[in-house]
This record gives structure tokens, sequence and C-alpha cells, in this order.
């Protein structure tokens, strides 16, 4: 009886299931309602996630890029279970992650994370070799007499001098602190790898190097890659699927290529309008601030700032639906490649 | 110009270069000069305290009415007091009780510090606030204060002192630790280190100790020499250690009523633990300066 409860249930999720997969999830603060006097206690709900889908599939590779204040770092807590969300369910590979993190060390190993800070996110008093070993040790990858041996396999793998190993975080430079980082999150040989803009703020060789070594990386290894950036250029380098956030949800998924081709929604056409180019002068941005989430316009999220909003568009609230191939866009009247070819070409 | 742009070439640039990169290099010694002449100086204390048999001319406790209130001679270096002790011998025996009570009631002060500290840090909610009003209260009071109470309920002895001290140095000790603490633990590794599931005492073991435990030690280099003080200002009180002890508080006070016919009495127990204190701040200071983890680099 159990058996055959059980076999009817695995067939909905054991034919490949997703790293992980989020269904509508929420993430509500509570904070101080604006304005509140000095006595008086009232909160109100910040939603800084509403209504999230994501799905992200073994070996795949997915930028997440939005404005800063979109909501990808707590989307980021969210899957790495540091954070249980309001509302929704996320779930890695069928189980609810929370779930899945409290169960052992089986999902810390599996998931691995390189910090944007990733100097702050080394103890400064380990060296290099310590650093790396750590999660060798805690998760009994390789016995006492390999450990040295994987050390040096490590550092050399992500391109770090041989002698690197006993110094400090303190003596080396940002793009080798980085680096050590990604070494260090891949001591656990894990099949996921969460990364927090992880080459903003280098210089822009050293940008290309670490874009090539995680590049090459998650060839190799068949990491399934989470990339969060701000920068449009990178993530079409390195993934081969974005995902759009503005404002607590994701407005716009797909392969990364075609989005970035012609975005289906205004926000993505602003945004891939807004990168700079060579020779060109740096188009209009986008109208007005990013709304204040405890203040939400009404209708679409972006109606406020929308070049293309409509009367309905203020009424509203479209949901992320398919469109096209693998797309999936959250808009009324998503832009077809020729609308978008227009709006880029104003 | 033509003669000018010859002649700075010449001498300018190959002297230049060379006396950089061994300024970067020089020891501390040799850059600290000051730092170096009060580790000399705290050291001969030391060594003096620990070879103070072979090194004091004559027994500290021998009385000798033949030789009372002499001036400073040759046969007794810093004169002798109202008994005949040698004064010179009886600073020597003393330096003994002044580091002996320092260091072991700076030790007890630390570790109870680093205990109330870090569960203060780490706890939060009620026992963190129960821990700090606690600490508070310690620090309401001057440490002397606190001691002479601690004595009054422990009695007299060296062994009293060092712990009445002791106790007496925890608050200041915990509110660092504390601080240290909070700071620590909200930092990036930390959550690393979380995110790696490593258990929440090993995390602590691991990443917040060494980094709290270095401050530590820089303060307890830094308080020896507060430690020292309120035990030489209880003896001077006359509640510290009992007297035929050759202390150097106690020294000063038997020395206050001939102050100013016999002025060596109190002068040279005062003089001893004044070089003593400033030698230790010195050394405590540099030792901060240099290993301080915010203005170490790269090693």
């Amino acid at each position: 009886m159990i058996m055959s409860q059980i076999q009817t249930k695995r067939p909905a999720t054991a034919p490949n299931p997703p790293v992980f997969e989020l269904i509508e999830v929420e993430q509500e603060f509570s904070v101080p309602k604006p304005g509140r006097g000095l006595f008086n206690r009232d909160t109100v709900g910040l939603k800084a996630l509403d209504g999230v889908r994501l799905s992200i599939a073994q070996g795949a590779s997915l930028a997440l890029v939005g404005e800063s204040g979109s909501g990808k770092s707590t989307l980021l807590r969210v899957l790495l279970g540091l954070d249980a969300p309001s509302g929704g369910r996320a779930l890695y590979r069928g189980r609810p992650i929370r779930e899945a993190r409290a169960r052992g060390t089986g999902f810390a190993r599996d998931v691995a994370m390189v910090y944007q800070d990733a100097r702050g996110s080394l103890d400064p008093r380990m060296t290099v070799g310590q650093l790396i070993a750590e999660p060798l040790r805690h998760f009994n990858i390789v016995k006492k007499g390999e450990e040295a041996a994987r050390v040096a396999q490590l550092i050399d793998r992500v391109g770090l001098p041989t002698d690197a190993a006993s110094r400090y975080p303190s003596g080396l430079s940002g793009g080798q602190v980085r680096r050590v980082a990604i070494a260090r999150a891949l001591a656990s040989e894990p099949s996921v790898l969460v990364a927090d803009e992880a080459v903003s703020g280098l210089d822009v060789s050293t940008q290309a190097q670490l874009l090539t070594l995680l590049r090459s990386l998650q060839r190799d290894m068949g990491l399934t890659l989470v990339f969060i950036t701000h920068d449009l250029g990178v993530a079409s380098y390195l993934c081969e699927e974005i995902a759009i956030m503005y404002l607590g949800r994701i407005v716009e998924t797909g392969p990364t290529d075609a989005v970035l081709d012609a975005p289906a929604h205004p926000y993505s056409a602003a945004l891939r309008a807004a990168a700079p180019r060579f020779f060109e002068p740096i188009p209009e941005p986008l109208p007005g601030e990013i709304p204040s989430p405890l203040d939400l316009p009404k209708g679409c999220r972006f109606s406020s700032r929308c070049p293309a909003a409509q009367e309905d568009c203020r009424l509203r609230d479209p949901q992320l639906g398919q469109q096209g191939a693998g797309r999936a866009v959250a808009c009324l009247h998503p832009l077809t490649s020729t609308g978008a070819q227009a709006s880029e070409n104003r | 110009m033509s003669i000018q742009t010859p002649e700075a070439p010449t001498t300018l640039p190959p002297a230049e270069p060379p006396k950089k990169a061994k300024t970067g290099r020089r020891s501390i010694f040799l850059r600290r000069p000051f730092f170096t002449i009060a580790l000399i100086v705290a050291a001969a204390y030391v060594l003096a305290a620990i070879f103070a048999p072979f090194v004091a001319p004559y027994d500290p406790v021998m009385q000798d009415i033949n030789a009372m209130m002499q001036a400073p001679s040759v046969a007794h270096p810093l004169g002798t007091d109202s008994y005949g002790q040698d004064i010179l011998s009886r600073v020597i025996y003393g330096a003994r009780y002044a580091l002996i009570i320092g260091i072991f009631s700076v030790l007890i002060g630390a570790a109870g510090g680093l205990v109330i500290g870090l569960a203060a840090g780490l706890s939060g909610g009620w026992l963190e606030w129960a821990l700090m009003r606690l600490i508070d209260s310690i620090l309401a009071l001057p440490s002397l204060i606190l001691a002479v109470a601690f004595i009054a309920i422990l009695g007299q002895g060296v062994d009293k002192v060092v712990v009445a001290v002791g106790l007496s140095m925890i608050g200041p000790f915990a509110r660092t630790v504390r601080a240290d603490v909070m700071q620590v633990r909200v930092q990036l590794f930390v959550e690393a280190a979380t995110l790696m599931s490593i258990p929440y005492l090993k995390v602590i073991w691991r990443h917040v100790l060494p980094n709290v435990i270095f401050p530590l030690a820089v303060q307890v280099t830094i308080r020896i020499s507060e430690a020292i003080l309120v035990s030489s200002s209880l003896s001077f009180l006359g509640i510290g250690v009992t007297p035929p002890t050759p202390d150097w508080g106690l020294m000063i006070a038997e020395g206050r009523a001939f102050v100013s016919f016999a002025a060596w009495m109190s002068a040279m127990p005062g003089f001893a633990l004044a070089l003593l204190l400033i030698a230790l701040s010195i050394v405590g200071d540099g030792i901060r300066e240099e290993f301080d983890p915010k203005l170490r680099r790269g090693a």
C-alpha cells in the first residue's frame, strides 16, 4: 500500500526533476510603517519577492539580472535555504529547500556559493590552503594524506600560483581572492554553483579571465550555474538562460540570446538599450526611480515607468506566461520582435 | 639646468630605492626604538624577578639596626628603610610580587571576560541583557574600589590580591570581547561557514574565537600594568599583601611618614613602579600597533 503510494507519487517528480523549482514564491518582511510615531508599533509587509516562478534544470546556466532592489539577493537566500519563503514553494530536486538543508550536509555539499564580497567570505586568520581544506575536511572528501595534494590541485585549477596556499587573503589581489572563493566552492565537488556578482568590481581583463575560468569549469564539471549579475554582457557570455527581475518578480525568462536580441518585456528592452555601447551616446534611461515595494503601482508593477503602457496596464497585474519557444514574459502587451526592434532604434 | 640634470640622476636614484626596500623589511626593534628600550626594561624586570636571590645584594627581610634609614651609598645603592632593610633588594624582590600579581590577575580577568563576553555577544535576548547589566554594574565602580570590596570578602595575602584584582578586571575585558564578537559574528565568513552546514559550536570555535582571541591577547599585555597599579594601590592602602612582604605599594606606604628627611624610602619603590608601568604600556602599545588585524599586512 505504502509502496504503491510512493510509486504513484514518484513519477510526478522523478523524470529529471529540476534542480531548483520556485512556485509562486513570496517573501514578505515586516518593516516599520513609514512615518509612524515614536511609540507606534505599526508594521507593514514589504514584499521583496512577489510570485516568483522559476525552474532551473540540471546542467543549465541561468543569469539572474535586475536592478538593485529587485529582489535578487532575497531570491538567492531562498535558493540557498538561508531564509524560508513566506509564501509559495521553493523546491530542490522535488523537496522543499529548507527541509533538504536540515537533512544533513548533502545539500550544503551539492550547492556551493561564491559571494559577491569574496574577501569578506574568507576568514582573515586562515591561509588560503586552510580555507580550501576546510570544506574538504568538513565533507570528508579526501583522506587526510591526500588533502594537501587536492588543495594544490584546486589552487592550480583556478589559476592561482602554487605558493598561494601559504598566503593569507589580505595579501592577495581582488581577482585572486575571487579565485580562492571559487576554489573553495569547488572543493566540496558541488553540482550547483551559485555566484553572486562574482566578477563585478574587477578590472575588465581580470573579469575576462574569471569568466573564462567559470565557463570552462561549468563545461568540464557539468555544473549547474546560477549567476547573479547586472551586466548583460556577462550574462550573455556565461549563461544560456536569463531571468530578468523587476520589483520582486521575474518579468521575462528564456534563452539569453533570444531574450537579448528581441526582448518581449519593455523592461528587458530598456535594460538592453541602457547597456553602454562603443561609439554611441548613452541612450535615454528609463524615466523615474524604481518604485518602493511598499507602494506598488496598481496593475502592472512596471506601468509607472513603461514607455508602452496602455490603459489596461494600470488595472490588471500580468502573470508570467508562455511567449514563444522556451520563453515566458509577464506583460499584457509584449513587444513583438519588430516592436522590440522599433523601440531599440528610437 | 644643464648642470643640475647630470647631477641629480647620479646621486639620487641609486641611493633611494635600496634604502626604501630596506625600511620595509627592517625588524620591529629598529623601527620602534622606544618599543625596544621598553622591552629591554621590562625584560630586565622579569629577569630580576626570576633571579632575585642571585641579583639582590641582601636578604629583603633582613633587618639591620646599625643601618637604619641610610641614604643611598655604595653599600646600599638605594638606601635602607626604617628597619635597616636594603631597599634595592626589596625593590628587586618586589618585582616578583608585582609581576606575579599582574600576570595572573590579568589572566583571571581575561578568562572571565572571554566567557562572559562570548556568552553575551552570541546569545542575544534576555541573557545578553542580564549579562551586560552585570558588566555595566562592574564597570560602574573603578577597579580599585571593586578590588577593595573583594579583598574585604576574601581577606589579605598575595593569592587573595590576585583573585580580587582579577575579578575586578573582568568587566572591561568582557565588554571588549562582546564588542569583538558582535562584530565578527555578522561577518560574511561566518555565514559562509553556516552555509556549509558546519555546526554552530564548531563555527564559533573555528571562526569566531580566533578572531576574538587575538585582540584579547593584545588587551592582556596592555592591562598588566593596570593590574600592577591596582595591586600596589591595595598594598599602599594597607589591605593588600601583609607587611614583611617586599611589595612596592607597601614600601611606599611605609616610607610616607619619613618622606621629609628620608625621601628615598618611598621614592625608590615608586620610581621602580613607574618605570615598569611605563615600559609595559609602551610594549603593549607596540604589540597592538604591530599585530592589530586591521593594520596587519598579508604575511
